[in-house]
């Protein structure tokens, strides 16, 4: 199994700046890439009743919506750039999903873009630069 | 959409503008409501409430109970038995991790709770204890162990029966389980009990679901800004509520859902605080529930009323056999509906057990029940204890609290807006979904019952107490006699699908995904 870079990608200025710094790098050194869309969902969130009758159709709009506006483009846009591309579509905290997305076999290097959140702001919501620094197993790249 | 919120709210303002400035008349328009709902429902609710001849036991009490222990006895105690397995369902133990971003288990629960805790635990119990005595907790606790059962099983159906329209939504409820239970099981007459149920259902959502909480809504705010009308709490009241389930303001919702949890953990950390620093009280407080019990003695009522009161109050909060928490359980995506039912069960303890148990032992320890100091009984005054502060329902709760916390009842208004506004939206729902059941999907038929719930806010916060707890509780009560009686009938496919699990759980076919 060959090696590969994960990348962190939602579509934003800075995902595609990240990718197309990972692609560089996996096809200088034969790797292959893994873009990886996380749609933010946590199971202990709290749901109105309409809510809850409208999250299945909700589901189903939001994978159409990641796939055929977002990873088909960018897939599109790799083609003939030398690097093998697989996408990976999954639901949870950004975080944490791509930690478990790069335990698996072959994974060597994380990349993800920087949003550029205030020190406060980051401290309030989150960042996910921050966690997955922290947490990551193999090396992570965050590319400005 | 937009002006159209914009204008309910303009003119609820202007309303209460008017009327506020001219208190006779005000007062008069809350007499005149009061007076028109009591003459008209009086007929529906002696119906429902009336003893058995030669008795003063209401049949609908005995209904419930019956229906309870049937379920208990029938599951072989499965609430005790699945206790545990229901908390490792709800952690998300047995989620399968590739169906992550459906509905969890532990979301089907929190909106079911939402929509159920609330008035209920914190009015309904003040006036259980108020008439029947601190005994009343004693039968409420028991309602609530049994009603697990009740609520394992209507909510399994729930999800086993559900629609799954072309769009991709999903409406479950005893109107689908009914209809199509029966007709699986080539039994007649599911489609007229689904119906029955529906219309029980709008009448519940008008009720309980409505009035009940605006009315003591109101009660609480009077309570600490200071006698007014009404019908202004319900004129603004209703105009929120249409800015969300008519103008679409989902965003008040969903910011109501992400409050109210955690009023519901701060109540119960203040009941918490009071019931500790007054320890010695606590063994007191459970010899007056185990005695008043059983004797009922200087209780309005005796024994026989205790139960009453404590299995009515039981029902009217944990709604269990009612019907609805299986509208709201049956969105949860899962392969397994009995797993639901699992989940279900957690209801009315985390509700009746816990929550209500917490506010009764506040309101005996902080003395609010007046004994009569040379008998050692508690002083009944029409019909019920006579109370320190001669303050009822939420009030008789306020005071508990206040007796510990002067700030509280500030804390606790707040709380009680939230948990009737919580509350609202989700019998608004329930109520739609009996309403379109009935009539059909539409803009225009869902809109006419969107604005009659409207109206019902204001009816409720204007009228008196009595009337409208009476009307709430035939409403809901009424529901649960469709409901449990199709129960009986549909209970053996929930054994059926009970025993297949267990069965693949203990054989390990069934695992945790951690484990797989």
């Amino acid at each position: 199994m060959s090696a590969k870079y994960l990348v962190g990608f939602d579509g934003s200025e800075a995902s595609k700046r990240a990718l197309s710094f990972a692609v560089e790098r996996a096809a200088a050194a034969g790797r292959s890439v893994v873009i990886a869309h996380v749609l933010e969902w946590s199971p202990y969130s709290f749901l109105t009743p309409t809510e809850l009758e409208e999250r299945h159709a909700r589901r189903k709009e939001e994978i159409e919506r990641a796939e055929t506006a977002l990873l088909a483009p960018v897939i599109a846009e790799m083609s003939g750039k030398g690097v093998e591309v697989e996408t990976a579509l999954k639901y949870g905290h950004i975080a944490n999903t791509l930690n478990e997305l790069a335990n698996a076999d072959g994974v060597e290097q994380i990349f993800i873009g920087r949003n550029g959140h205030s020190g406060v702001g980051a401290r309030i919501f989150g960042s996910v630069a921050g966690t997955l620094v922290q947490i990551a197993p193999v090396p992570c790249t965050i590319v400005p | 959409m937009k002006h159209l919120y914009q204008r309910a709210f303009g003119l609820a303002a202007l309303l209460a503008l008017v009327l506020a400035h001219s208190p006779a008349q005000a007062q008069s328009i809350d007499e005149k409501v009061n007076q028109i709902f009591a003459n008209s429902t009086g007929w529906f609710v002696a119906f429902i409430f009336s003893p058995f001849p030669g008795t003063s036991f209401p049949w609908i009490v005995a209904w419930l109970v019956i229906a309870a222990t049937v379920f208990t006895l029938y599951f072989l105690f499965i609430q005790f038995r699945a206790f545990g397995h229901s908390i490792a369902l709800v952690r998300g133990d047995y989620s399968d991790p590739n169906d992550a971003g459906e509905v969890s288990h532990f979301q089907a629960l929190a909106t079911a709770l939402s929509g159920t805790v609330g008035l209920g635990n914190i009015a309904g119990v003040a006036v259980a204890v108020g008439i029947g005595g601190p005994g009343a907790t004693f039968w409420m606790i028991l309602a609530g162990l049994m009603g697990m059962a009740s609520k394992f099983t209507e909510c399994t159906l729930g999800v086993k029966y559900r629609n799954e329209f072309a769009d991709g939504h999903v409406s479950g409820g005893p109107m689908y389980y009914l209809t199509k239970g029966f007709a699986e099981r080539g039994l007649p007459g599911g489609g007229i009990l689904a119906v029955l149920f529906s219309i029980f259902c709008i009448l519940g959502s008008l009720g309980g679901g409505n009035m009940f909480q605006a009315n003591q809504a109101h009660q609480q705010i009077a309570g600490i800004v200071g006698d007014y009308p009404g019908w202004i709490t319900g004129v603004i009241f209703a105009a929120v509520v249409f800015a969300v389930i008519i103008g679409g303001l989902k965003s008040i919702a969903s910011v109501t859902e992400k409050v109210v949890p955690f009023m519901g953990v701060m109540y119960v950390i203040a009941a918490l605080i009071i019931i500790l620093t007054n320890y010695d009280k606590i063994g007191w407080a459970f010899g007056q529930i185990f005695a008043g019990a059983f004797t009922g003695l200087g209780v309005a009522g005796g024994m026989v009323g205790a139960l009453i009161q404590g299995f009515k109050r039981a029902a009217f909060s944990n709604e269990a056999g009612v019907g609805s928490a299986a509208i709201a359980h049956s969105a949860v995506r899962t392969k397994e509906p009995i797993t639901e039912g699992f989940v279900s069960l957690l209801e009315p303890f985390i509700d009746t057990v816990v929550i209500c148990t917490m506010t009764a032992l506040v309101i005996i320890i902080s003395g609010q029940l007046v004994t009569d100091p040379a008998t050692g009984l508690y002083v009944v005054e029409n019909g019920a204890i006579k109370t320190a502060t001669g303050s009822s329902g939420v009030g008789l709760t306020s005071d508990a609290f206040a007796s510990a916390f002067t700030w509280f009842p500030y804390v606790l208004a707040l709380a009680v807006i939230l948990f009737a506004f919580s509350t609202m939206i989700s019998w608004s729902y329930y109520g739609l979904k009996a309403w379109t059941y009935l009539f059909g999907e539409g803009e225009t038929k869902e809109l006419a019952f969107k604005v009659i719930f409207c109206i019902f806010v204001v009816i409720g916060a204007a009228a008196n107490l009595g009337p409208v707890i009476d009307f709430s509780d035939a409403a809901i009560f009424s529901m649960a006699v469709v409901n449990v009686f199709g129960l009986y009938f549909l209970m053996p496919i929930v054994k059926r699908e009970l025993n297949s699990y267990l069965s693949r759980l203990k054989s390990g076919e069934i695992r945790k995904f951690s484990e797989a």
